[in-house]
């Protein structure tokens, strides 16, 4: 849960100048669904040119609106020179700060507020205005826009296009405008998935194998091993053929044919592989100085 | 105020009989169960039990049962345990819908050389089980997809799945935490080989989970240390909380249906009245094949935090797939699997009922999420007054 003030709850709660003010001097849209917020903020000047009446209407979480409520608070008597100085850290102080992650919704009223004043001072003739033709209409992204982040980011894939600039996250009806002008730029790399580097599927390597054997002998033999006083050494792997020594009281042992079978074979069929056989290395195992114990 | 408590996806009360059993094993039968002493030693009894009682809910065999401290550990132990036994095999398939403890330790294999592959969903939530039997080869080592979704309640064909899997060769885990105590399961029927639950899902408590093992499977141990669960999960049992599942299993096995057709009751009154009473609100996911406790609906054009807000301010508790409830921009990955439009996903809204919820709760909520709504919708700029 996000930690957030008193007077945010208070404003996310009870929003002040919800609404669009009657015939604006300056109307300010920044936001999209897609982001996940969107702010329309419009105000009015006296004759004094002093902002009169702001209002707000805000898609966004708590701090969204409650940023959008104070920002309206904020500008209420500001000549125009004196709103544009307010910054985000402002709106954000107003609050008693904002948890981290939510600075955004400082940014956004800032953001919209120099919309609103540019729509003004351009005589209410300039909006948020979007170059190029509108090709995904669920979230407002042009032709230009989805053209330069395949350029810039060397995209490949609509869903790419999708994860960089929301482009055909919405209905999906444009994604094979997408398509198309992905392959207008990347020609027959539109739609290519990088495949991963063939490898032998399925099969074990000889390393792979023998790193089994050893784990098998470490954790599943040698313990069971250990409880009668002997032990177990990897000598070779020679294709199937697992070669090891058997150590301390199991060297001695008159079982240790049925050892080998029943215990080592066993677990290494079990774990490993099927078609390993296990031999005894009888040489190494006849040498006292080898034993470990 | 009352709290209306309708996150039970998220966690769940500890049941009072839960609690009972749990309490003598803190300052009384505090000893160690691998201790040479009686004192000890009486409490290894008191996991047997628990074991056999989780046994029982599952319909599996006790030595099946891995007690471990957390559903994500479950996930975690399951899928590296499964892939380090078969190093050969390099390729695991698992779903875009999974939790995060599923998905995110998929993602980082792909560090390490793995392919992944994430089956996708339809609108409704779906897996298209085609696309499975597809994607598996013979250098596949795992596949692991969600019993039930957490955000949507959607309950994927499991059994039908794991059949198809393991026919192949290959090993197959489920992380199941949501549907247990929900969903009637037979593991002695199935062929899932691993299944993760988590305690406090099922009104037990928190720090304690459960991975099942299928006999004969394959899978090396994820913590190492002391003997204890056979060697398989090192570290000293947590007591209470292995005492506290076994409890909670149990109620859950005697109580799976009536609960759930209480529960289930519950959430359609509450879900039919919302959709009723509010326009521009929708259900996410497969309608029929849900969990009975899970209601997962986006209303248009307003954001989830501050629907969320509004209902805590009258002490009702719910989730959202929000951006902005988790500090990330992106709303829920499940929801954009699914297809939802980012209009409707930022504004969803989940229910999950337990068997504690009662007719009035649900009452008190629809009177108040139609208001709710109209409130944040009168502040939003996408509709027009």
């Amino acid at each position: 849960m996000w930690e957030y003030t008193d007077k945010l709850k208070d404003h996310f709660f009870n929003p002040r100048n919800v609404g669009e003010v009657e015939d604006p001097d300056g109307v300010g849209e920044v936001g999209s669904l897609a982001c996940g917020d969107a702010l329309r903020l419009t105000f009015k000047l006296d004759e004094n040119g002093k902002i009169k009446d702001a209002k707000f209407k805000t898609f966004g979480c708590a701090s969204a609106i409650a940023t959008s409520s104070v920002l309206t608070e904020m500008i209420k008597g500001k000549t125009i020179d004196e709103a544009v100085k307010v910054t985000n850290r402002d709106i954000a102080n107003y609050l008693g700060g904002l948890p981290e992650q939510k600075m955004h919704c400082s940014v956004m009223g800032r953001e919209a507020l120099e919309a609103a004043i540019e729509n003004y001072r351009t005589g209410g003739k300039k909006k948020h205005e979007l170059k190029g033709r509108v090709v995904c209409n669920c979230f407002g992204v042009t032709e230009n826009e989805i053209e330069r982040v395949i350029r810039e980011n060397n995209l490949t894939t609509v869903e790419d296009v999708t994860n960089y600039c929301k482009a055909g996250g919405g209905c999906g009806g444009c994604k094979g405008e997408i398509e198309k002008i992905l392959e207008k730029i990347q020609g027959d790399r539109a739609g290519q998935v990088f495949e991963t580097a063939p490898r032998w599927a399925g099969r074990l390597t000889n390393i792979q194998k023998i790193q089994m054997i050893q784990q098998t002998i470490n954790e599943q033999i040698r313990p069971a091993l250990r409880a009668d006083g002997g032990d177990i050494e990897l000598v070779d792997v020679v294709g199937d053929k697992v070669i090891v020594a058997l150590r301390g009281m199991c060297a001695q042992c008159k079982m240790a044919e049925f050892t080998m079978k029943d215990v080592v074979e066993a677990k290494l069929r079990e774990f490993v592989s099927d078609e390993l056989f296990v031999e005894e290395d009888k040489e190494s195992a006849n040498q006292p100085h080898n034993h470990r114990q | 105020m009352k709290t209306v408590y309708f996150d039970n996806n998220a966690t769940t009360k500890v049941a009072e009989q839960v609690l009972e059993e749990m309490k003598p094993l803190f300052c009384e039968l505090y000893g160690n169960p691998s201790s040479m002493h009686m004192f000890g030693g009486q409490i290894g009894r008191k996991i047997r039990r628990a074991r056999q009682l989780v046994a029982d809910l599952l319909g599996c065999d006790p030595a099946e049962i891995i007690f471990t401290s957390c559903g994500t550990e479950s996930d975690n132990a399951a899928i590296k345990g499964t892939l380090a036994a078969v190093p050969h095999r390099r390729k695991v398939i698992t779903s875009r819908v999974e939790h995060p403890a599923v998905l995110t330790v998929c993602r980082e294999l792909q560090n390490h050389g793995y392919t992944v592959v994430e089956l996708g969903v339809d609108k409704q939530g779906r897996l298209d089980i085609a696309e499975l039997e597809e994607q598996i080869d013979d250098d596949t080592a795992l596949v692991t997809i969600m019993y039930a979704n957490n955000e949507t309640g959607v309950v994927f064909p499991i059994d039908k799945i794991a059949e198809l899997v393991t026919g192949r060769g290959v090993v197959f885990h489920t992380d199941a935490v949501q549907a247990i105590g929900k969903v009637p399961l037979d593991l002695s029927r199935s062929n899932i080989d691993l299944l993760s639950l988590s305690g406090h899902k099922l009104h037990g408590p928190k720090g304690v989970g459960v991975l099942y093992v299928r006999k004969g499977t394959r899978m090396s141990p994820f913590m190492l240390g002391g003997h204890q669960e056979a060697g398989r999960r090192a570290g000293t049992e947590n007591v209470p909380g292995i005492v506290g599942l076994g409890k909670a299993c149990e109620l859950a096995a005697k109580n799976i249906k009536d609960e759930n057709e209480k529960v289930k009751r519950l959430r359609d009154k509450l879900e039919n009245a919302i959709l009723e009473k509010c326009p521009g609100s929708q259900l996410n996911g497969d309608k029929e094949n849900r969990l009975p406790n899970t209601s997962n609906i986006s209303f248009e054009y307003i954001e989830g935090e501050a629907i969320l807000l509004m209902l805590d301010k009258y002490g009702i508790c719910a989730s959202s797939g929000s951006a902005c409830t988790s500090g990330s921009l992106e709303p829920s990955h499940v929801l954009r699997a699914m297809g939802v439009p980012f209009t409707a996903a930022h504004g969803s809204i989940r229910f999950s009922l337990s068997r504690y919820n009662t007719e009035e709760e649900v009452d008190y909520t629809i009177e108040k999420i139609p208001a709710i709504i109209n409130r944040l919708r009168e502040l939003s700029p996408f509709v027009s007054s």
